[in-house]
């Protein structure tokens, strides 16, 4: 019952949030309701028994990516008023789509019951003292080894190509040369000066 | 228990806004990314429900999997976005015509 309670609530948060990131005026208020939807999210994956996905969403999400969306949207210097413009020409467009699309869901919901008895979750059998993690764990090192092989790759290119997309050479800019500073030698850096002695004053 | 329908309701609506979100926010590259984000985050809903009502983990790794892909996508595209303004001051929609014909 409880659990009912706290989905409705944090499910009106979520819904809320939402509606901020799509109307909020400054492109930073969009991004921090976009991490109120994140953390009502993470509480309502919680309730589901997803724990694990729950604090990936947190630290991963909250923690990493939307700290890069603010860096990001601080960092632009975007024009937001130019970029507001026809706002309320298309607001009525956008929430007739909406409406359309909710309603069209709704149907598919409520209509067919997709064979389920919806308000039970099926029994499975846990073992005792096992987690989701524990058992997520399982699956993906076993069943889901290559996938989660492939998922790495794809982290590791999105760094490379994040990185080389933003690079850039400026004039002036000091930087080491390897192979100049492999070829040096002592002439290079050390003069011998030969001169007269000075008397002494 | 929750019911199902519920949750697919929730994600349903979510993912509503962020189309409606798409429309309204056409000429913003930066909340249009935002939107897809929500989007992506309703599919996960959908996939958390079911991977709940029917007991089966699959679902979640799934969703392991979209989160892995939606962060390399939000950090090419915004790799993507800070070039695009470091070339053009600019992130309208409008101003990116280079290949029109």
């Amino acid at each position: 019952m409880i659990v009912n309670v706290l989905f409705y609530v944090f499910g009106a948060i979520l819904v809320l949030a939402a509606l901020g990131v799509i109307t909020a005026r400054n492109p930073v208020h969009c991004a921090l309701f976009l991490v109120a939807a994140f953390l009502n999210s993470a509480v309502i994956w919680l309730l589901l028994q997803a724990e694990f996905l729950a604090l990936t969403l947190v630290v991963v999400y909250v923690g990493a990516v939307m700290v890069l969306w603010l860096f990001v949207v601080m960092m632009l210097d975007v024009d937001v008023e130019k970029l507001r413009q026809g706002f309320t020409r298309y607001a009525p467009l956008g929430a007739l789509i909406a409406l359309i699309v909710v309603a069209q869901i709704g149907l598919v919901v409520y209509v067919r019951k997709l064979g389920l008895d919806d308000t039970a979750a099926a029994v499975v059998n846990r073992p005792a003292g096992g987690s989701n993690t524990l058992e997520l764990g399982h699956l993906l090192y076993t069943q889901y080894l290559y996938p989660f092989e492939i998922a790495a790759v794809i982290l590791l290119v999105a760094i490379v190509a994040a990185i080389t997309l933003t690079m850039r050479d400026r004039p002036g800019q000091k930087v080491q040369d390897i192979g100049k500073q492999v070829a040096v030698n002592a002439k290079n850096r050390v003069r011998i000066v030969k001169m007269d002695a000075e008397a002494r004053q | 228990m929750i019911p199902l329908s519920h949750v697919l309701l929730l994600s349903g609506i979510l993912f509503s806004l962020a189309v409606a979100g798409i429309f309204i926010n056409r000429k913003n590259v930066l909340l249009l990314l935002m939107c897809i984000e929500l989007m992506l985050l309703s599919v996960n809903f959908n996939f958390i429900a079911f991977s709940h009502h029917l007991g089966d983990l699959a679902g979640q790794v799934f969703v392991f999997f979209i989160l892995t892909v939606a962060a390399a996508e939000s950090a090419i595209g915004l790799a993507i976005l800070v070039v695009l303004f470091r070339e053009r001051r600019s992130i309208n929609v409008e101003d990116l015509d280079a290949m029109r014909g």
